[in-house]
Order: structure tokens, then sequence, then C-alpha cells
């Protein structure tokens, strides 16, 4: 049978059963097994809508249990096997062979710069094209274009990338835009003030922010009114940032001591390190337009009493906005932060049609499917599936916890 | 929002600027892929694809007349005529050539009016700016012309040969058409399938009242962000086990599978905003539940589906990983658009026509989609995300 007759019927099939099943289902239930007649009328009725719920549930329970729901322990289980030993139960075996390849490691570190850079960087870009398109007429014009990007697939995307990053001998022309432009520099005044100041005042914009936001949360460990779990919290996480202000700090001395290959196309996605942030551009280029869409419907639903007030008080625009509006919008920051959190744990796509992990891009959903199914491991290919597990589940939670809350 | 006080911000020529440079930068990358696939291999070798849009200088390599054509001047072979006009393709006559050279290492060797010399010394060849060219030779020619490149500021040129060749040639290697019908099957029953089964129970959890209820919202919640990669080998294993295997049903289940926390959460919230009235009224009026979800609240909750819809339609139009782990067998006969493009980038990266008229066929249709219907899709992420 052809696939496209195959899908015709399937959707018939498909559809049409689960039609037929809540049509029959409760058509049985209620003419059949609590029929809301004779004596026991009133009795039927209540267990009818006792069952009920549960017949127009079942469907979507047994998907989710047997799709979601039944791999996460089957995965667990896998990760602490053996395949090549009959299935045999081998403790920790996996993970400890896991941590012990530098390889895994490297998509560590990498998924650890993806976390931090991508959310951080599109909250940032969605952030700033949602309050300026907000404030001229094509607005939504340009949002729609920001916004195009989310429909295009990771593959489309790298693909769109490895042309803006294409790198021809020396010599010929650049049919890379990247290429292009590194070419106009020369060493000369436009370089430095390009390459040089530009990164430099950018990373020190970064580690001052962050320092910032370090200094914030150490600050009231001094003041002794927390609780000890809450002071430990403040502190990691007070630490973090401050790690962090430090390596940008280091990278700045990097960058004025670095000697630019002037002149000499580079051919970027193997430049280890760097070309981490290469391909990081291509999802954050995706996301921005997410950001925007989301930031921008809760910047229209500030009251506008807030900002009058301020304008009245003399706050200027960038008073405005720091001040009076992102306090506003902080939980809508926090979910877009968490959402696109989880898009790049899971970020497997434009590694993989881009460098397939090579040049030390190696990332922890890519470094799965290569233990899965390229060195068929299927027990370290598990764990790795539990690591990324374990890193979205604090996400996951915090999602829980708020739900619960709002039903309440 | 400045101007309610009566004054209007003197930035307002910044912030366009600024819209103007970052809606650039954002459709800079998509449009050189748009231009790429329009153009011919040789150009996009021989120039950025930015260059396409404006009159540029190109180097073509043309032909002169053979030895039909050549008529004997004493000891000399001589051949005469004009260089673009006798050209199939190429130039326009009357493009003023700059420069002209004949061997391929040195295309732009000489300014034109000027004699070429060849490494046997047994020919000479001069043309002007026209085209018009001598070509003289003591050895009896070839049957095939000499080769002359010319240098010649030529205007855009665009063609549509590589969506020939990528939609309608069926070379087994470049042509996309299966894939994009394979495509088109996956993603149909994938979209339609999880919406029924998740309408069902949406309406359960929004509107019936059972023991669980909030626990089994919580579960759909916790769903929600569980990385499909955990579900990769226990399903693969459980579809060779029940005998599905690798193939269209088991990808259109996974992607039903993984679809429903979404599908399930974005209906339930968008139902649960619905008015209780009509509801009660319809169950005072003797409306079993079956009847109250198929008459009014199925046709009520159309923005909310067609949300889910389009997010499911872009997420399965767009996936690798759940193809290639369910669907791709080793025939490759059940290959998607996004598997070809990364297997093309494999074979043919150095091929920028190909990949970039496949990789435009491929977003084509969800870009479509986009545009279409991009009302629903921003109100479905509203729903989704902003609490």
């Amino acid at each position: 049978m052809s696939p496209a007759l195959l899908g015709l019927v399937t959707i018939v099939v498909g559809v049409g059963g689960c039609l037929g099943y809540f049509y029959l289902s409760n058509l049985f239930l209620d003419k059949v097994l609590f029929p809301a007649r004779g004596p026991n009328a009133g009795r039927n009725i209540n267990r009818a809508n006792m069952v009920r719920p549960w017949l127009f549930l079942g469907p979507g329970i047994v998907a989710l249990g047997l799709y979601l729901g039944y791999p996460v322990f089957e995965t667990l289980r896998l990760s602490l096997t053996d395949r090549t030993q009959d299935d045999a139960f081998v403790g920790l075996a996996n993970y400890q062979q896991m941590f012990a390849e530098p390889k895994f490691w490297e998509a560590m570190r990498n998924n650890m710069l993806w976390l931090i850079v991508v959310p951080a960087a599109s909250t940032a870009f969605g952030l700033l094209a949602a309050q300026l398109t907000d404030r001229i007429k094509w607005g939504s014009i340009a949002k729609s274009l920001i916004f195009m990007p989310m429909a295009i697939s990771f593959v489309g995307a790298s693909v769109i990338f490895k042309l803006v990053y294409d790198a021809r001998p020396a010599g010929n022309e650049q049919i890379g835009i990247l290429n292009a432009v590194w070419m106009q520099f020369d060493g000369g005044f436009g370089s430095i003030l390009f390459l040089k100041l530009a990164p430099v005042l950018i990373l020190a914009a970064f580690a001052a922010i962050v320092a910032y936001v370090g200094w914030l949360l150490l600050r009231p460990i001094l003041g002794g009114k927390d609780n000890f779990a809450l002071k430990a919290l403040r502190a990691v996480s007070g630490l973090v940032s401050l790690y962090f202000a430090m390596i940008a700090l280091r990278n700045i001395f990097d960058i004025i001591g670095m000697d630019f290959p002037y002149g000499q196309p580079q051919t970027w996605l193997t430049l280890p390190f760097y070309n981490n942030f290469f391909l990081m551009v291509v999802l954050i280029w995706i996301q921005t337009g997410f950001a925007m869409v989301i930031l921008s419907a809760a910047l229209r639903g500030i009251p506008e009493e807030t900002v009058e007030a301020a304008i009245v008080d003399g706050a200027n625009p960038f008073q405005i906005f720091f001040k009076i509006k992102v306090p506003q919008i902080m939980p809508t920051i926090v979910v877009v932060w968490t959402t696109i959190t989880l898009v790049v744990l899971k970020v497997f796509d434009i590694v993989f049609a881009m460098t397939n992990g090579q040049w030390e891009t190696q990332v922890l959903a890519n470094y799965m499917y290569d233990k899965l199914f390229r060195a068929n491991d299927w027990g370290v290919g598990s764990a790795s599936a539990i690591i990324i597990m374990l890193l979205v589940s604090p996400i996951l939670i915090w999602n829980v916890v708020q739900a619960r809350k709002e039903m309440r | 929002m400045d101007n309610i006080a009566g004054r209007k911000s003197g930035l307002s020529w910044a912030v366009n600027l600024s819209v103007v440079l970052l809606v650039t930068l954002w459709l800079f990358p998509t449009v050189g892929l748009l231009v790429s696939s329009f153009r011919t291999a040789d150009q996009i070798a021989a120039s950025g694809w930015w260059k396409a849009l404006f009159p540029s200088e190109q180097v073509v390599q043309l032909r002169t007349g053979g030895a039909e054509a050549a008529t004997q001047e004493g000891d000399l072979w001589v051949v005469e005529g004009n260089l673009l006009e006798e050209a199939e393709e190429g130039p326009e006559p009357g493009t003023e050539i700059t420069r002209f050279g004949v061997s391929s290492k040195a295309v732009d060797a000489y300014a034109v009016g000027e004699v070429a010399s060849f490494t046997k010394d047994t020919k000479t060849f001069t043309m002007d700016a026209a085209g018009n060219y001598r070509f003289t030779s003591t050895k009896e020619l070839k049957k095939r012309g000499q080769r002359v490149f010319i240098t010649a500021t030529l205007p855009p040129e665009f063609t549509l040969a590589n969506y020939d060749q990528v939609l309608l040639s069926g070379n087994s290697n470049d042509s996309m058409t299966k894939a994009f019908l394979n495509t088109l099957t996956v993603t149909i029953p994938a979209t339609i399938i999880p919406i029924v089964i998740a309408a069902f129970a949406a309406y359960a959890l929004a509107w019936m009242e059972f023991p669980g209820r909030a626990l089994l919202i919580a579960a759909v919640v916790g769903l929600l962000v569980v990385p499909l990669q955990l579900a990769l080998i226990p399903l693969l294993k459980l579809h060779l086990n029940i005998g599905i295997g690798k193939g269209y049903l088991g990808v259109w289940l996974a992607h039903t599978g993984f679809g429903l926390p979404l599908a399930i959460y974005l209906l339930r919230n968008y139902m649960s905003g619905l008015p209780r009235d009509i509801i009660e009224n319809a169950k005072v009026d003797g409306a079993t539940d079956f009847q109250i979800f198929t008459k009014i609240i199925l046709p009520l909750s159309f923005p909310a589906l067609a949300s889910f819809a389009i997010f499911q339609f872009l997420w399965t139009w767009n996936d690798l990983l759940v193809a290639k782990v369910f669907l791709i067998d080793s025939t490759g006969n059940t290959t998607v658009m996004t598997n070809q493009i990364v297997e093309l980038l494999g074979t043919r990266g150095g091929n920028w026509e190909i990949l970039a008229t496949a990789a435009f066929v491929s977003i084509s249709v969800p870009l479509l989609v986009f545009f279409a219907m991009q009302r629903y899709l921003v109100r479905g992420l509203l729903a989704g995300s902003v609490k």
C-alpha cells in the first residue's frame, strides 16, 4: 500500500476509531450498564457520572503513560543494566564509564555554556525587540519578521547558517557573509574599534551586571534573617555569578592580548571553543522571536498608570523601562527563560547537522544519540538521557508546584 | 507611551533605525539562502549572494567558432565573428567587455584591443569591447573553437534550474519529491490524532468532577517538560517487540504521545475559561456530556484547537530525531526532508545550489503556514506560557 493511502486510512481509522470509541462507550454506559431509568435511575446516573471521566481520559492516559511515563522508568532501568551481559544489573557501572569519558565532560561543559548564553541572549534580544517594536507604526510587520525563524526547522536553520559561516581559501571570493566581513578587517583603526574595543566593552558590561547580581545575592547573608537553606542557596548562586564575572574579566585580557589572523579566511565551525558560540547563534536566532512575542504581550499588560506616574515624576525612558516595566514583567521573563532552557537541554538537530559534535562542540543530546545509535551502547546512552532528565527536573518540579498553586 | 504626558520622544528616529537594523539582521541569513537557490553553481561560487542583486563584474567562458567557421588567408586559418552573438547562452549582445583571457589560469590577462599570445606561439587572438574577435592559427583548427574568458559587468541573473533539479528531475540523490510526500504522510495523521484524543481528555479535566483530577493535571504539567530523548530506546524496543517496527505507524504513535501533554494542557486551559452558564444550561436541558462536548465545547474551542494544530504541524514537519529513530530504516525509502538535507550536507556539502534549494523547499511549507495562521500561533504561545 502506498504510504499516502496508508496515511489516509490511518487518519480515518484513528479519528473515526477515537470518535467511535467515545460515542459507543458513552452509549454503553448510559443505556446498558447504568441506564437512567427503572428503580435505580438516580443511583445509576451518579454511577455513570463517576465512570464517565475515565472514559474521556482513557486514551489520553494510556498514550501518556506508555509514551512518556513508562520510558522514564525503563530508561532508568536500562541505565543500570548492561545489554551485552543479557541485561544484567550492573549498578552504576554505566555512569562510571560515562564519567570517565572526556567527551561526556566536553558535552557537559558545552551544555552549561548553552544553558547560560542562549536563554540569556534570546530573552535579552526578545525584550529589546518587544520594547522597540511596540513603539513604532510598522511594529507588527517587524515582529512578524523577527518571529519568522520559529517556523524554520533546526535543520533548515543549520543550512542557512552554514552558508553564513562558509569559508573559501584565501584569494578566492568569499561567499559566506561572515568571512566576507572578516576579510574587511586589516588590523587598522576599524579593526581595533570593532574587534577589540566593542567586545571588551560588552564583556565588561556583562561582568559588571553579573558581579552586581552576585553582590545582591550575597549581601543579605550578612543580615542573618533568612533560614539556613535560603542562605546556602544565595551563597551558591552568588558565588557562581562572581565566578562568571571573573571568567568574563579574564577573557577581556585574552582579547586585548590576542593577535587576530587578519586577512585569512576562518573556518568558523572548527575553531575550538568559539565554534560553540557560532552554533548557539542559530538557536538564539530562532528563539528570540518566541521571547519577543511573549514579552511584548506582557509589556502591553502593564497598567498604564504606573508608567504615567513615572513620567509625571520625571523618569527618563531608560528608567521607565528598567525600573517600572521590567520588574512588573519579571514572572513572564522567568517563564520565557525556563521555556528556552528546556529547548536548549534537548538541542540536537543543530549540532548534529552542523558539526556532529566534532571540534569540541558535543552536547548531551547529541552525545546520547551517538551512544545509542552509533556505538549501540544502550547503558551509557540511557545514563546520559537520565542526566538530561536530572537537569530538567528542577524546572519540572517548579512547574508542577506553580500549577498546583494556581488551581487552589 | 512616552507622549502620554504630551511629550514626543526624541528617541523616535533611533528606535526606528534600531528596529530596521534588527529586522535586517534577522532576515539576512534566510534571504541569503533564498537568493542562492535561484543562482547557478558557478554564480554562487564566483560571488557572494548579496552581490547577485546588483549588476556585477563577472567572468564568463565562451567559445570562438570551430574548424567549420574558419577561412584560409594564405598560410593562416582565420575565424572571425562576434562572441556574444554566437553564444547560445551568456551575456546579451551589446554588453561591454572590459578584459579577456584565453587560459583559465589568467582569465583577465588582456585589455580589449590587445593581442593574446599562446604558449605554442602558433595562434593569435584579439577582440574588441563589443565582442568582435579575430582568431588566427598557422595550423588547421580543431573542431571545437578556442576557449575565451571575458570580463564584463552583467545584470543580475536568476534561474529556476535548481528547483527543476530538486523537484522534477527524479535524480535519486537530489530529488526531494519523495521526501516531501513522506514528510506530508508523517505530518498530517500526527497532527490530527493527538487533537482528537487530547480534546476529550481536556474536557474531562476542565469540566468533570472526579477524584484525582488535580493530580492528573499536575502530571500533565510535569510530562510537558520530560525530554523525549528518554523515550527513544524504550519505545523503539516496544515497537520492535509488538511488531510495529520502524515505519509510519510507529512515528505517528510517537508523535501523538509526545504531542499530547501540550495538547491537553493548552486545550484544558482554554476550555476551563469557557462560560460555565452555557454548559450548565445544556445540562439542565438534558444534554449528555458527549453532546455538550461535540456540540458546544468543540466549536467554541476552535482557536485553541487551531493553535495546537499549528504547533504540532510545525513540530512534526521540522522534526529530525523522532523520524530518524522511529521511521527511517536502512532502505531509506521512508526518508523525510530534514533527514535528506542532513545527508545532502554530508555528501554535497559544497553544492550550495542544491542544498539551498532543498532547504528552501523544506522550509517553505512551514513558512506559508506560519504567515497564514500567525494569529493562532501567537495566541497558543501566550496561552501555553504566560501564567
